[in-house]
């Protein structure tokens, strides 16, 4: 025992060294795996707090370019609206979320945004107060943000469509061969689809949406168009490298997605389960 | 000994803000950024206590962590550096280590060049590593590893210059 204690007190500054190192390992492995309820992220009071200062001062900087891109919602918005008896043809996100009702829009603004990490998240100032949770969708006028990972009173997190953790359902725009949207840490303009059937008609320039097939995002939601795309090495499915609508560094203002249906939806997958 | 304690604590808070809020937005070549707030260990006081740097660098480095979601690994690649910081020292300062009487201020230039690179390729090595958590894509990660050094050398050795010139 004697010797044991001594042990311990000759290597203290090790031992010391080792659990410290021990424990951010362990919040990096956590940090990596898929579970959700992490407890180290930038959605609490005090970095929420103070990226907010900091935003108050750096949103001024691109009042410009946020008015442009406002101007070129409403336009399309509003050319939509005028269009819609007219032509009934038109079947984008705009239309599904007017017409079903089943998805609550809220506005938010980006307090935090990376891009070059392998793993991205983004801070936005809407959180559990505002009945902002897990799991809703984020989207901007123009395509898919992410999905929300964590959520704290007044700020939420945001797991980017960059992030190698992220897997979205997608689908072609023109047929309904689904696939899944990964990132592989690259560039910051191309997500990767994955898993498309071989049967698919591809051709470069084809529009991606999100698939109907979750309960986060709504079917149509645009992501990105196909810049390039192989086979992969079994010969089955093809990956595709779609160019983003989005320009990820570059995002101010989102929307986050209310699926109203979610709970009754998983209940009912849980149940077929079982 | 409560001044250099104050000195210490609004260094801290400043570096992790420059670090979150400015440098981490540099993005130089789509990636590398330089990591700035290790200069609060190269510049930790030598006689004091080893377990008060290792403590304090973890907690350095975690709170860079909850700003940039990255988990712990800033944490970890800080804990690292605080830990072979006394054999960098010997190494590159040598018999003046040995006899307890450096001032940073003070010493060669070259001398404190090798010093601040060791460590800098050491924190950025283990930061690359687990960042990228993947053994197969170790080219990346050494790639990574140069680029992020040199920025963070380069900065860290000017900032130094710049505030060390007034006790001369």
């Amino acid at each position: 025992m004697q010797q044991i204690i001594n042990f311990v007190i000759r290597n203290k500054i090790f031992l010391l060294f080792l659990m410290l190192f021990g424990v951010s390992l362990a919040l990096t492995i956590q940090s990596n795996s898929y579970q959700k309820s992490k407890f180290i992220n930038s959605a609490n009071f005090f970095t929420g707090g103070i990226y907010k200062q900091a935003n108050g001062i750096g949103q001024y900087f691109d009042l410009k370019q946020e008015n442009d891109i406002l101007l070129q919602e409403n336009n399309r918005l509003k050319s939509l609206l005028y269009n819609h008896t007219s032509d009934l043809k038109i079947t984008t996100i705009q239309d599904s979320i007017l017409n079903h009702g089943n998805y609550n829009l809220t506005p938010a603004k980006v307090y935090k945004n990376s891009y070059s990490l392998p793993k991205n998240y983004i801070t936005i100032n809407k959180g559990s107060n505002d009945s902002i949770f897990e799991d809703y969708g984020v989207i901007t006028s123009k395509g898919i943000v992410g999905i929300i990972d964590n959520t704290s009173g007044n700020y939420a997190s945001i797991l980017s469509i960059l992030n190698t953790k992220s897997r979205i359902n997608a689908q072609l725009k023109k047929s309904n061969h689904i696939g899944s949207l990964v990132w592989n840490a690259e560039s910051s303009e191309l997500a990767q689809l994955i898993d498309v059937s071989k049967f698919a008609p591809i051709a470069i320039g084809d529009t991606i949406i999100t698939g109907g097939q979750s309960t986060i995002f709504p079917k149509g939601v645009p992501i990105g168009t196909i810049h390039t795309f192989n086979v992969d090495n079994n010969g089955d499915t093809y990956t595709i490298d779609v160019k983003l609508f989005n320009d990820m560094a570059n995002i101010g203002h989102v929307y986050i997605i209310k699926n109203k249906d979610a709970k009754e939806i998983k209940k009912l997958q849980n149940a077929v389960d079982e | 000994m409560n001044n250099s304690v104050a000195t210490k604590t609004a260094q801290f808070i400043a570096l992790v803000l420059i670090q979150v809020l400015l440098l981490n937005h540099i993005n130089f070549l789509g990636y590398v950024n330089p990591y700035l707030y290790i200069i609060f260990i190269f510049l930790f006081p030598i006689r004091s206590n080893r377990a008060l740097i290792i403590i304090l660098s973890f907690l350095l480095g975690l709170t860079i962590d909850v700003f940039s979601d990255s988990g712990g690994i800033h944490a970890a690649a800080c804990v690292t550096i605080a830990y072979v910081r006394p054999f960098i020292l010997k190494f590159s300062f040598g018999m003046l280590y040995e006899h307890q009487s450096i001032k940073f201020s003070q010493t060669e230039l070259s001398n404190r060049l090798l010093y601040f690179s060791l460590l800098a390729l050491i924190h950025n090595f283990v930061l690359s590593s687990l960042e990228i958590f993947n053994i197969s894509k170790i080219i990346l990660i050494l790639q990574k590893t140069l680029f992020s050094s040199i920025f963070t050398i380069l900065l860290c050795f000017l900032i130094s210059i710049l505030f060390s010139k007034k006790r001369r």
